[in-house]
Order: C-alpha cells, then sequence, then structure tokens
C-alpha cells in the first residue's frame, strides 16, 4: 500500500454533501483538502446532448455500477437477504455530484415538529401514539436552531417558491403548513404545466390549500451569495437521471465545483473507492485517514487530521461497519447504533388519473408543479384510519419520455401487446398523469442495516444488508392519501382513475424515490446515536458524518436541503471553534 | 470469429434509415435501394427474423399507425444485445443464485443475450407462421422472462432516439406527438392548457448537432 502526502483534511464521496462540505472549507480557511469520488469526473458541458431516454433514464447511465457494489436486502430478520441486482426502489448517483446532478431538484424543507417527533408526539398524544415497535428519536436540534441555515440552502440554490409562513405571518397561495421562513423564497414559483394547473384548481374547490412546489430548478435567472449566476428553467423536461442542459437545476457541478476549481488547496480524486476509515482506539479516539483503491487498482493510505463521511446513507453506513468504528446495531437486543434506524420515505403514485384533454407533458420540468399538505401534519381528525404523521402530495410536471410513459393504461383495460394494446395505448398517451404522495416514515426497531455474510463486492468486502419492510402505520397512511388523491382526480374532471394499488412488502423493483435514510444517526447522546447535531462521530471527534445517513428518521418532505443545512451548520461549527480547538463540539 | 449474419430488408420501409457497417460507417438508405442487407451484431439471420416478426405482433403496424417494422424494432434489439446491456456489463452478477419473490427482481444468472438465445429457440420457424398462428405462438410465452424482455425492448426500439437503431424515420415520436428533445418549452409550457401543442419531432442530433456515442457501442 501507498502512503499519500498527509492532508489537512479528506472527504469521503464527491456529492451534494462532500462538495458543500469542501467549498465552505476552502472559502474560509487554508486546510488542503483531498476529495475522494469513487465514480467519473463531470463538467457542466457534459450535458450539453444527454437528452437520449433510452441510456440515461432507462439504462441509468449516471447511477452506481452494481456489477462493482450493490447492497442486499430482506424483509425480516428471519429470512435470508438476496442481493438488488439491478436498480429499483432508489437511485444512486455515482460520479462527481453525485445523485445531485441526476435528482429532480425538489426542495422542501421538514416540518419543525420532525426534529422533536418523540417528544412532540409523546406530549401531544402520549407515549403510546406511536407503533409499539417504533425506534423513533429527537434529533437533538430543533427547527428554530436550523431555520438560517435553511435560509442559507434556499439562497446557495436559488430556491423558487412562495412562502406560506414568514415569520409567523400567514399567506395565501404559499405552503400555509411548513415552518416558519425568515425570508421569502430568492425567485418567484416556476411556470405551471398544465396538469399542475388543473390539480391547484381542483385542490381549491375543494376547500384546500395548493401552493407552488419548492424548486431548485428556478424560474429565472440568479446569482447566488457565492457569484454563481444561472439562467432560468426552459422546462425542456429532462431533469430526473439527467444533468440539465441549461444550467437552471442547481448542481453540485454548476454551484459547488466552479468554486473549488478555484482553489490550489483542494483537489478531486476521480476513480477513487474508499475501503476503510483507519482510527485509533480509546482513550484518545481519532481517524488517522481512508485507504481507497485508485483509478488504476493501487491501493492507497491518503492521511488526514479531519475526515468527513459524505457518501450517501447506504455507504456511509457501510463503511464504518467495515471499519469496525462503533458498535453495530443489534435488532435482537437494542444495543448498539451502526445500521439502525434505516427510513425509506412512503413515496407512491397515489392516483394516475386520465383524461379527456392532452396534457402536453412532454413539457415541465422535474419540481414544476403544485403541493399539497394538508395532510402533513399530526393534528388531523383520522377517525377510523389509525395512523400518525402524514404527508404532501405533488402534481408536477416532470417531462414524461415515451419509452416509460407508453402503455400505461386504466385497469380496465387488459392487453399488454397486440393491436388493441397499441391502439389504446396511443390514444391515451398524453392524456394520463400520477397524482404523487410522500409520506413520513417512522423509525422501526426491526429496520436496520448490517454487513451481509455471504454476498460480497468486486474488491471482496461483504455487501451492505437491509432489513426493511413496511408496517402498518404506512399502509394505512398510503390507504388515506389514495382516497385524497381519488378525490381530487374526480374533481380535476378525470375519466378514470387507477387508485394506488396499496403497500405491500417493501418493493425494490419499483422506482420509490432516493429518500434512504438512517445508518449513523445524530442525537443528543451517544448512548442511541453515532454523530452529535454537529455531525461530529461521538467517540472520534475528528471524524464527521455528513448527509441522510445522519437523519433518525424520515421526514415526509425531501431530504436534500436538510442536508446541505446540517452540512453548514457542521461547516460553521468547524471553521469558528473546531480548528481552534479540535475537540468535541458542545 | 462467427460468421457474418445479414438481415434484408426492403428499404421501401425503412426510407431515410441509417444503417452501419462493421467499421461502424453510417450510410443513409434511400427509396432508391430496393433492399438492404443490414449487418448484424449480434442475432443469426434466422433469429433476427424470428425477434423481426415477434416484435411486429407485439407493436403491430396497423390503420392506427406504424409499428416495430418500420421503427427498425430488431436492428436495435440487436445492437443493445451486442452492446453493454447485453451482457450485463453493469448488473451484479455473483453467486449465489436464489428464486425470490416478485419484490426482489431478477434475480437470475442468465444475461440478456442468454435469454434470447435461449428463448428464440422455443419460436422456431416463427417467421413463416401465419399472423394468427404468430399471436397464438406468443400467447403460450407471454408469461416467461424471455417475452418481459421481448417486449420491453421491443417498446424501447420503436420510441428511443434513432442513434440507437430504432424509432427509424422517428416513426414512433411521430405516433405519439413526442417532439424529441427541445431545447426550449418556456413560451409555449402555460400556453397550451387543454389544447394539443406538437411540434414537428427532432431527434438529439438534429436538435443539438452534437455527436453523441450510444451507449450500445461502449465497451
Amino acid at each position: 500500500m501507498r502512503t499519500a502526502p498527509a492532508v489537512d483534511a479528506v472527504i469521503v464521496g464527491g456529492g451534494w454533501a462532500g462538495l458543500l462540505m469542501a467549498k465552505e472549507l476552502a472559502s474560509h480557511t487554508s486546510l488542503n483538502l483531498v476529495i475522494l469520488e469513487r465514480g467519473p469526473s463531470r463538467e457542466p458541458s457534459d450535458y450539453a446532448a444527454d437528452m437520449d431516454e433510452l441510456d440515461y433514464s432507462i439504462r441509468l447511465r449516471m447511477m452506481q455500477d452494481l456489477s462493482k457494489e450493490t447492497a442486499t436486502l430482506r424483509h425480516d430478520a428471519t429470512r435470508r437477504a438476496l442481493p438488488l441486482r439491478q436498480h429499483g426502489a432508489f437511485l444512486p448517483g455515482s460520479g462527481v455530484g453525485g445523485s445531485g446532478e441526476h435528482w429532480n431538484a425538489q426542495v422542501p424543507r421538514f416540518l419543525p415538529d420532525c426534529f422533536e417527533l418523540l417528544t412532540k408526539t409523546s406530549e401531544k398524544y402520549g407515549a403510546g401514539a406511536l407503533p409499539e415497535d417504533h425506534a423513533v428519536r429527537d434529533w437533538g436540534i430543533t427547527y428554530n436552531g436550523l431555520e438560517s441555515y435553511y435560509t442559507r440552502v434556499d439562497k446557495l440554490l436559488g430556491t423558487s417558491g412562495k412562502a406560506g409562513n414568514l415569520r409567523g405571518k400567514l399567506i395565501d397561495g404559499g405552503n400555509i403548513f411548513e415552518g416558519w421562513r425568515s425570508e421569502e423564497y430568492p425567485t418567484p414559483p416556476t411556470k405551471m404545466p398544465y396538469f399542475s394547473a388543473l390539480f391547484r384548481d381542483a385542490a381549491k374547490s375543494l376547500g384546500y390549500h395548493p401552493y407552488p412546489a419548492p424548486s431548485a430548478n428556478i424560474s429565472q435567472a440568479y446569482t447566488n451569495p457565492d457569484g454563481i449566476s444561472r439562467g432560468g428553467c426552459t422546462y425542456c423536461g429532462f431533469c430526473a437521471r439527467f444533468g440539465c442542459m441549461v444550467g437552471a437545476k442547481a448542481q453540485p457541478s454548476n454551484l459547488l465545483l466552479p468554486i473549488l476549481q478555484r482553489h490550489k488547496s483542494v483537489s478531486l480524486r476521480t476513480g477513487a473507492w474508499v475501503r476503510r476509515i483507519l482510527f485509533d482506539g480509546t482513550p484518545k479516539g481519532a481517524a488517522r485517514g481512508v485507504t481507497y483503491v485508485d483509478a488504476s487498482g493501487e491501493e492507497v493510505f491518503q492521511p488526514a487530521s479531519l475526515v468527513f463521511l459524505a457518501s450517501w446513507t447506504l455507504n456511509n453506513t457501510r463503511l464504518l461497519l467495515l471499519s469496525r468504528i462503533g458498535e453495530p446495531y443489534d435488532a435482537s437486543t437494542g444495543r448498539g447504533t451502526v445500521g439502525s434506524n434505516l427510513t425509506h420515505q412512503v413515496s407512491i403514485g397515489a392516483a394516475t388519473a386520465f383524461f379527456d384533454q392532452p396534457l402536453n407533458r412532454f413539457m415541465g420540468s422535474g419540481s414544476a408543479g403544485i403541493l399539497l399538505s394538508d395532510f402533513d401534519r399530526d393534528d388531523l381528525d383520522r377517525s377510523g384510519h389509525n395512523f400518525i404523521r402524514g404527508g404532501y402530495f405533488a402534481a408536477r410536471g416532470y417531462g414524461f419520455q415515451p419509452i416509460s410513459a407508453f402503455g400505461v393504461l386504466p385497469n380496465s383495460i387488459k392487453t399488454s401487446w397486440g393491436s388493441e394494446w397499441k391502439k389504446t395505448s396511443v390514444a391515451y398517451y398524453d392524456r394520463t398523469a400520477t397524482i404523487g404522495f410522500a409520506g413520513e416514515h417512522l423509525a422501526y426497531k426491526a429496520n436496520f442495516m448490517d454487513l451481509d455474510p455471504v454476498y460480497k463486492d468486486a474488491l471482496g468486502d461483504p455487501l451492505l444488508r437491509l432489513t426493511l419492510d413496511w408496517r402498518d402505520n404506512e399502509r394505512k397512511m398510503v390507504e388515506f392519501a389514495t382516497l385524497k388523491a381519488v378525490e381530487v382526480a374526480h374533481a380535476m374532471g378525470a375519466r378514470e382513475i387507477n387508485p394506488f394499488p396499496g403497500l405491500r412488502s417493501y418493493d425494490a423493483v419499483h422506482y420509490n424515490s432516493t429518500h434512504v435514510q438512517g445508518g449513523t444517526i445524530m442525537g443528543s447522546s451517544p448512548e442511541h446515536s453515532v454523530v452529535s447535531p454537529y455531525l461530529q462521530h461521538w467517540q472520534l471527534p475528528n471524524l464527521f458524518i455528513l448527509g441522510g445517513s445522519t437523519f433518525p428518521q424520515n421526514g415526509s418532505a425531501n431530504p436534500t436541503p436538510t442536508v446541505l443545512a446540517f452540512v453548514y451548520r457542521a461547516a460553521d461549527a468547524i471553521i469558528d471553534r473546531y480548528l481552534k480547538h479540535p475537540g468535541p463540539l458542545g | 470469429m462467427r460468421r457474418r449474419h445479414f438481415l434484408t430488408l426492403s428499404a421501401a420501409t425503412l426510407g431515410g434509415v441509417l444503417v452501419y457497417s462493421f467499421d461502424r460507417k453510417a450510410t443513409l438508405l434511400t427509396a432508391q435501394h430496393k433492399q438492404v442487407r443490414v449487418p448484424l451484431r449480434f442475432f443469426t439471420e434466422t433469429e433476427a427474423l424470428i425477434v423481426a416478426a415477434a416484435a411486429s405482433r407485439i407493436f403491430p403496424s396497423d390503420d392506427a399507425g406504424p409499428g416495430a417494422r418500420e421503427a427498425g424494432v430488431a436492428i436495435f434489439i440487436d445492437r443493445q444485445l451486442a452492446g453493454p446491456y447485453g451482457r450485463d456489463r453493469f448488473r451484479y452478477t455473483k453467486p449465489p443464485f436464489e428464486d425470490a419473490s416478485r419484490e426482489f427482481g431478477y434475480q437470475g444468472s442468465a444475461t440478456p443475450r442468454q435469454i434470447y438465445r435461449e428463448g428464440l429457440k422455443g419460436l422456431d420457424k416463427f417467421h413463416l407462421l401465419s399472423p394468427v398462428a404468430q399471436d397464438e405462438a406468443l400467447r403460450k410465452i407471454e408469461s416467461t422472462l424471455f417475452f418481459s424482455f421481448l417486449r420491453q425492448n421491443t417498446i424501447e426500439g420503436m420510441f428511443c432516439d434513432p442513434m440507437h437503431g430504432g424509432n427509424v424515420g422517428l416513426v414512433g415520436w411521430q405516433l405519439v406527438g413526442f417532439p424529441g428533445p427541445r431545447m426550449s418549452n418556456f413560451d409555449e409550457i402555460d400556453k397550451y392548457y387543454g389544447k394539443a401543442f406538437r411540434p414537428k419531432p427532432m431527434s438529439l442530433r438534429q436538435t443539438t448537432g452534437a455527436k453523441v456515442h450510444p451507449g450500445e457501442d461502449q465497451s
């Protein structure tokens, strides 16, 4: 093994979290940084001609290469896990920018009570309100303590939207159920695709409070506080699974990479597959650096004074387990922390509606649309439904492309090939769209991650094993959401509606969302958490873990703004305090 | 090296198709070419004829518009199988292979190439049957893995960008009113509520002028 020259900080993973931390450190300190990214390098110009559905959306060119490493899945601990041999329920990106390149740029915030879910729910409804087998935890921080960082995130991204709660004042037309915002969105809402406008009008007529979706695909030209300028979205419709051809979509490659490239103190190594974090144990615990296999296959030790783990939920957890840092979570005893609290946002197509008129749905963006959060609260009368928490509805104008969109038919039609099928599919092609629902996923004791005893990656290391299944709370929430979505679809004038058939076992085949969380969660004490709310490892204070792996449970909202808000907060604490006095941040 | 196979097609149904030789040089065919012999990368000629016939029953050419034959679906599938997709370049293929319920996805060891080669054995002389008999033969294999690949790949070949060898002449996009990649819909997105907006389809190369390297040509 070759030893590389020591650096001040090594960052594992070149996605949103890692590159934002790098940008903050590079802008405010003289630390020399190395970023290790397993996938290829990227430039915004790579996306000038990537609007090819087959290679990007169907063959998934931007995603992790599963031939080298995947995860295994089982529904409960009594069963044998099987490898996820092809992509399905979630789509981890690979290469510089990570999933932040191919995302839809939907950027709602978590609700304030998400951060104190255990306390607030117990206070309000008694300890018995949560399911018996839950593992819900408080985060060790409140929304009020995070709001200013959320606002910095919105300014970084240039988020388009309309506030519904400005410092406590509710504003019609915005999301009146959201947490307070200190400032209006940096840019106004996006234009609305027809389907979204139909949804907005129908929801209003039913007495609900629809609002423009917060979008980091920006509505107009914007220059952020770092001096990075982007143009507005052109609604070409190639967002999810693509990089943005015009750079209107906020991506690490257009917001963070240009700044990092100006700093000689930063180096970005691609093709670098990190295998272990090396550390000294107690009494004076400290990470020493990481080992990785470089693009030529040589194993390298990279010593560093600070180590940042920012390689997405599953890989963050796996690297701690492989490195034997901390005590692995044992679901049978409840002991240990690493791998606990695995959650996956409950994301479904609640109602697929078929209309008489054309929708022109090739036009749109991954985040232009209308949301509805009337059921994203915990104070509702859901008599007879018997679940807690909720989620938001979305009528987005994703640009639809024909390989994936062709052949979506009303349930009443049974053919799947041949002349009749073709004619019907052509007739319905531009007349159907889906009202989505994204719900909270509670943490449960028996949903967790550990190392698989059978399956290995290309280097011979064990794969990560997910033990994950839905519970009645999610099933009932989804039943309720489906009824509501069907109600709105009727009011939209849909001719036929396919309601969501219901959640059964966790399904690794159909895309859910890439919002998988937990494994290295934050909390107020080392007893139940791996890191503090500064994302600092409890036992190894020079190790910081960034990303959704630190979330004790999922919120209904998409995680990226919350991930970035915590990175800003950790970066401030490191720059202002840790570097002066290395040690635990109180 | 395997013997070279060609698929002979009538140029009348393939006006405007780009045909690639083995050294990847493109020739634009016009109606003056009465018949064209397209070099095959993976299939034998008989296999290609069977795939073309089966794809035409899945996505027929009829009074509702063109189908798999005009779109060149068999050529598309041939190129996909010859490329990284066909040999499972990006799938996790380490043993042990176990049977599983459908929530775990395809767990088998066979690559798309192997699935086709094996599946086609069950469609011996399929291309010589009458359409009614062809439909009957397909109904018998409807629930097989091979059929699900054939159906999915047929849809892909109907609607992919033409650089992949399918959607010849943009017939698939015209059929459903998909314009292909457009640089901007800014002026139109909120101007056509409830009315069809159908710009003339253009391929990625026509729109951007860029030479794009399709995935099937990469290692």
